[in-house]
């Protein structure tokens, strides 16, 4: 393999780093005329993480497309991550993964073993879904991106939305945080083999077993951290008239990525995600790193999931037997009078 | 004083970051300056973030389009720069000055009120448009209408927010109206805020 020649061009800050941001997507997707159709059952106006249409009264279809650029130096490693990250909207809907089609963009120049080896990884995390991996396009490009378009099946009563949840919910997140942190530290040198093999581990394992614990239990609410972060992902949970606490205390995340924080390898996606967010985030920590792990946009993150408070201590069990850190991060509120902005969403403590 | 301009132009966000840092500890003993340019105002923010976070004072300009310079101070002896929020004022000049505005009504001056409503949306517009920016506006009784849902002022309102003018909203008066929930732009106040607002202005601007 050449790939090491072509390192830094490999890896230009990719990953769910490379998002757009999020206050700049809604505005322009707000301008687009909508056609109705009843059987779309999930669509873009609750920005949710994938598409849900209705062919008959048991069967939906669960579309997902992702793709970015890489942020690991391993052309194998990253076609797993971008295939477990393109996988992982369906798991966020509840649903089942049947096909998939790659989604190649390749520069001519370069070596197609590269590309062989961006595919075998991401077609081994297809057959761990479960799905057939059914085509793709490729088009030249200057630099690297691949991902999938998946589709998947769901019945239509037992969708996951993502905005679900309920005053007295527990949230609960199934991976570590800090990944966009540590793979930005790695680009320029500053993290160790230790923190990057955990952020890889975490990164190609598939929300495929986190969602068929929750499978088990009610879930009101759940959706994928990816490219938004944790706390922007969460804002899109919550409805008008309820907040959510957070314990900073329970946050799990990959140890280094707060050294990396307090180095400032930060990424520009995480200050989107923080001017993004505003004032509806109020911090009641004085912890700098910890307010940009919970900005950092996460590739291929976890499961953040609204449970009923008596059955989360058995999920998260359960979960943590899959191996990631992960935990119970907080708890969904009416929105109360102890916040200091009226527009307040979201409350991070030290602990609850 | 010593300085040091590092060119991150093109670079994306940690390497202007990581530039900088070097840069600063490069620096002698004494302190200086690290002038980094940049071609977003993203870094922008990042830049200030380390900066704030270590305590230095910092200031960023607008060059050109695509370009800014940021200036991070640091060490003893430096020329005191002008200290500059991050989020108020990052490509903007500061155009506040000390007056006051206060809004009262949803309505400008007596007659008919869906003329005074089409003033009034003329006045707020014309306020943001100033060359000096009151450094306050305070909305109370029927002005609240102007900064809840529904009002046809909050682009400039919120235009002059970002530009450091704060908008203040009269509690009491959002509940009576029950608007409280309601509010789009700036923040809520009470009477005591408010009287010494007006007390301490250079001067009053009353539609």
């Amino acid at each position: 393999m050449e790939d090491m020649k072509e390192k830094i061009i490999f890896c230009r800050g990719g990953g769910c780093t490379a998002k757009l941001g999020a206050g700049a997507l809604s505005s322009v997707l707000a301008k687009l005329p909508k056609k109705r159709d009843e059987n779309l059952l999930v669509g873009f106006d609750s920005s949710d993480d994938a598409a849900v249409y209705r062919l008959n009264e048991d069967l939906a279809i669960v579309q997902t497309l992702d793709f970015f650029p890489p942020m690991v130096e391993d052309p194998y490693t990253f076609g797993k991550i971008a295939a477990a990250n393109a996988l992982s909207d369906i798991y966020a809907m509840g649903g089942t993964v049947k096909t998939a089609l790659n989604i190649v963009c390749f520069p001519e120049s370069y070596d197609l073993n590269i590309l062989g080896e961006i595919l075998r990884g991401g077609n081994e995390k297809v057959q761990e879904a479960g799905g057939v991996l059914a085509g793709g396009h490729s088009i030249m490009d200057t630099d690297i991106k691949y991902g999938l378009s998946v589709t998947g099946t769901i019945h239509p009563d037992k969708i996951y939305q993502n905005h679900g949840c309920q005053p007295g919910d527990v949230l609960i997140l199934t991976k570590p945080l800090g990944i966009g942190i540590v793979t930005t530290a790695n680009r320029v040198g500053e993290a160790s083999g230790e923190a990057m093999q955990q952020a890889i581990a975490s990164m190609t394992t598939l929300n495929r077993y986190a969602a068929e614990v929750l499978a088990d239990y009610d879930v009101h609410a759940c959706t994928d951290v990816t490219g938004f972060g944790l706390i922007v992902h969460l804002l899109e949970m919550l409805q008008d008239g309820h907040m959510a606490r957070l314990a900073a205390n329970q946050i799990p995340y990959i140890e280094e990525a707060r050294h990396g924080a307090e180095e400032f390898l930060l990424t520009a996606g995480g200050q989107r995600n923080r001017n993004h967010a505003g004032d509806q985030v109020e911090f009641r920590i004085q912890d700098f790193a910890m307010e940009e792990i919970l900005f950092d946009p996460q590739t291929s993150g976890g499961l953040l999931a609204a449970v009923r408070p008596e059955q989360a201590t058995e999920i998260l069990q359960r979960v943590q037997a899959l191996g990631l850190p992960c935990g119970i991060i907080g708890r969904v509120e009416e929105s109360t009078s102890d916040r200091t902005n009226h527009r307040t969403k979201v409350i991070v403590e030290q602990n609850l | 004083m010593r300085k040091i301009v590092v060119n991150a132009m093109g670079e994306q966000c940690p390497i202007p970051v990581v530039k900088a840092k070097k840069a600063m500890a490069e620096l002698p003993q004494e302190g200086g300056e690290a002038e980094i340019l940049v071609d977003n105002e993203i870094s922008v923010q990042n830049l200030g973030k380390m900066a704030d976070q270590k305590g230095l004072k910092w200031n960023s300009e607008k060059t050109a389009e695509h370009e800014y310079h940021v200036h991070i101070f640091v060490g003893e002896g430096q020329e005191k720069p002008k200290v500059k929020a991050a989020e108020e004022e990052v490509c903007m000049p500061d155009r506040r000055g000390h007056s006051v505005a206060v809004i009262s009504s949803s309505v400008m001056g007596n007659g008919d009120d869906e003329l005074g409503k089409i003033l009034m949306k003329g006045f707020i517009y014309a306020l943001s448009q100033l060359d000096t920016l009151p450094e306050t506006i305070l909305f109370y009784n029927g002005g609240v209408f102007l900064t809840t849902e529904g009002s046809d002022s909050l682009e400039d309102l919120k235009s002059m927010e970002a530009q450091g003018v704060k908008i203040l909203s009269c509690g009491t008066c959002l509940n009576y109206y029950g608007l409280t929930e309601k509010l789009q732009v700036g923040s809520v106040t009470n009477m005591y805020v408010i009287a010494e607002k007006m007390a301490g202005a250079s001067n009053l601007i009353r539609p």
